[in-house]
């Protein structure tokens, strides 16, 4: 598993969708998001744990998402995340706005036909041990 | 692996790790907890793959993010926690200590040069007394620049946007002296009320900076105009107390000091008291903390108690309102009240709480408003052709019409709130949007009136 280097602004637009996304699937909270996230990517995008909270807090004020707190099996109070019907609306949205981003980019990939491996060395650092 | 000693030293590193987050403003104590539950977590995982819990400790630390970065993260979603210090925390305290000083020392020497601009005027034989309509539509352009100013420097602004500022400045300056006023005359005091107004956005633009786009930009203005004028109504109420002994001392010597006060005390301690009061608000945030969202909360339900029984009485009584050619103006001032309170509420909500009963007295407050200022609307326009259209009147309607728009929208996002159709940031979202609609009119009323109504 290799991490790449992402763009600060590529990570906080795509933040919404795929935390959006994690949650449509079922309730979660902030560590195990960061793990799917991990999981999904294959371990390539790896997000500063810390900056989840904000972004959650964000789509829980805009409404797109629910909290409470529960007790977990540690004992622990634990905040879950539960996605409303307008935070499903605006990830209907959001898809079909990245689906474009993404169809315009594969048209241009292809055109250009110009090889680029993905996750290149120049710009792949090793993972801390441990994940 | 992990001996006793060991998970002590953890739980002291997670305390010591804990009390450093809670000493960030922008970081509540809910948060930490939340922020605590994924540190624990992570530890956790790390142990399990067969990290020492010092090793464990560093990694989920490290992994959580650089304390300062975490805590701008935190003020840039939730900068209601700390409106007032929109520069992010200097973390230096000494650094912040001299920040603060200089602050003082250029608020303080622009409220004195406030003080002389508007004495300047009478150097060129402007007295004061015979005057009056030149100052009273002059009033914003003694003070407002300055602020502005004030505001370019504290938030640095650059040489882009300067211009953009001083462009309605000037046009102010030269609608508020062009035009051939009939002295006295209705036309000139709508210039002299409307003016400011319409600059006060202005220096708006100056104080969010380039978060004047951001919701969150325009809210923290909406916060400091409402500290501003508590600040302001404060010093006035020393100044008043001030004034009193100065002239009650002078006496005893037989010295009347009154042409001081008229001429000096009032006119410069009014001017540069915008500009101490604007840094208060800034500088002394913990002294009196938002007092506008106090003082709302207070007077929601006798605001909201008054409307109903009025309404209720009315419907009770069958009697019709008495309309009298002023009635408008007072329906307009009942507006802006309940548009005041409603606006410092959401001002200071946390828009993820969910409804409760206070805001179910909003929207009880807002909707009678409205049902009210309907029943005065409809036996006004019956007979508004009566009176004639005057400039005063149809500033009025245009007033009238503009609060109603915005309370009329803002009852139904609350509404569709409280059914949780929609989420408060909606109407967030639109009061903030609903600034420059204010401002467009104020702007309206000082330059299309004075011709169209033949300057009298």
């Amino acid at each position: 598993m290799e991490t790449m280097d992402f763009n600060k602004d590529l990570i906080a637009a795509s933040s919404t969708p795929i935390v959006l996304a994690i949650l449509a699937k079922k309730d979660s909270y902030g560590y195990a998001i960061i793990k799917r996230v991990q999981e999904l990517s294959g371990g390539r995008m790896e997000w500063t744990d810390g900056m989840l909270y904000p972004v959650l807090h964000r789509l829980e004020r805009l409404g797109y998402v629910e909290a409470r707190w529960e007790v977990a099996g540690s004992g622990r109070r634990r905040k879950y995340y539960r996605i409303t019907s307008r935070g499903k609306a605006h990830l209907t949205d959001e898809r079909r706005q990245w689906q474009a981003v993404d169809a315009t980019l594969r048209g241009i990939w292809k055109a250009l036909s110009i090889f680029i491996p993905v996750g290149t060395a120049a710009f792949a650092t090793p993972l801390p041990q441990g994940a | 692996m992990t001996t006793p000693a060991n998970t002590v030293t953890l739980e002291e590193q997670i305390d010591q790790w804990r009390s450093y987050l809670l000493r960030r403003q922008a970081i509540h104590s809910v948060d930490v907890a939340e922020l605590e539950d994924h540190l624990r977590e992570q530890i956790a995982g790390l142990m399990n793959a067969g990290l020492v819990p010092d090793e464990a400790f560093l990694v989920a630390v490290k992994r959580m993010g650089a304390l300062d970065a975490l805590s701008r993260e935190f003020a840039r979603e939730h900068s209601d926690r700390l409106w007032k210090q929109l520069v992010v925390l200097p973390s230096d305290s000494r650094e912040q200590g001299a920040g603060v000083r200089s602050d003082a020392f250029v608020a303080f020497f622009l409220a004195v040069a406030a003080a002389m601009l508007i004495k300047l005027p009478e150097l060129f034989g402007m007295d004061l007394k015979e005057n009056e309509s030149f100052y009273a539509r002059n009033l914003s352009l003694f003070v407002l620049p300055l602020l502005t100013g004030y505001f370019i420097w504290k938030r640095r602004l650059g040489a882009k946007t300067v211009p953009w500022l001083a462009a309605p400045i000037v046009a102010a300056g030269v609608f508020a002296n062009v035009y051939p006023f009939a002295s006295p005359g209705s036309t000139e005091s709508l210039t002299a009320l409307h003016l400011p107004i319409a600059l006060w956005v202005a220096v708006g633009v100056a104080y969010a900076g380039s978060r004047w786009n951001e919701v969150a930009g325009r809210m923290d203005f909406i916060r400091f105009s409402g500290e501003l004028f508590i600040y302001y109504v404060l010093i006035a109420l020393g100044g008043g107390v001030l004034t009193a002994f100065l002239m009650m001392m002078f006496k005893t010597i037989g010295i009347d000091a009154e042409w001081f006060i008229q001429s000096w005390l009032i006119p410069c301690g009014a001017a540069g008291a915008v500009l101490v009061a604007s840094w208060l608000v800034e500088a002394k945030q913990s002294v009196i903390e938002n007092m506008a969202p106090v003082l709302t909360r207070l007077f929601t339900p006798f605001f909201a108690a008054l409307l109903v029984t009025f309404l209720a009485t009315l419907i009770w009584t069958g009697r019709g309102l008495d309309i009298e050619r002023e009635v408008l103006i007072a329906f307009d001032l009942l507006l802006v009240v309940v548009l005041g309170l409603l606006l410092y509420s959401v001002s200071a909500r946390d828009a993820r709480m969910p409804a409760g009963p206070f805001d179910v007295m909003q929207v009880v407050l807002v909707v009678s408003a409205l049902l009210v200022d309907a029943v005065a609307l409809w036996a006004i326009s019956a007979r508004i052709t009566e009176f004639g259209f005057t400039p005063n009147r149809v500033a009025a309607l245009g007033v009238n019409v503009i609060l109603l728009v915005n309370l009329a929208w803002s009852a139904v996002l609350y509404i569709r709130f409280l059914r949780e159709r929609g989420s408060f940031t909606d109407l967030e979202r639109w009061q903030t949007n609903y600034l420059p609609v204010y401002a467009v009119w104020a702007a309206i009323v000082v330059i299309v009136f004075p011709p169209v109504f033949g300057y009298i």
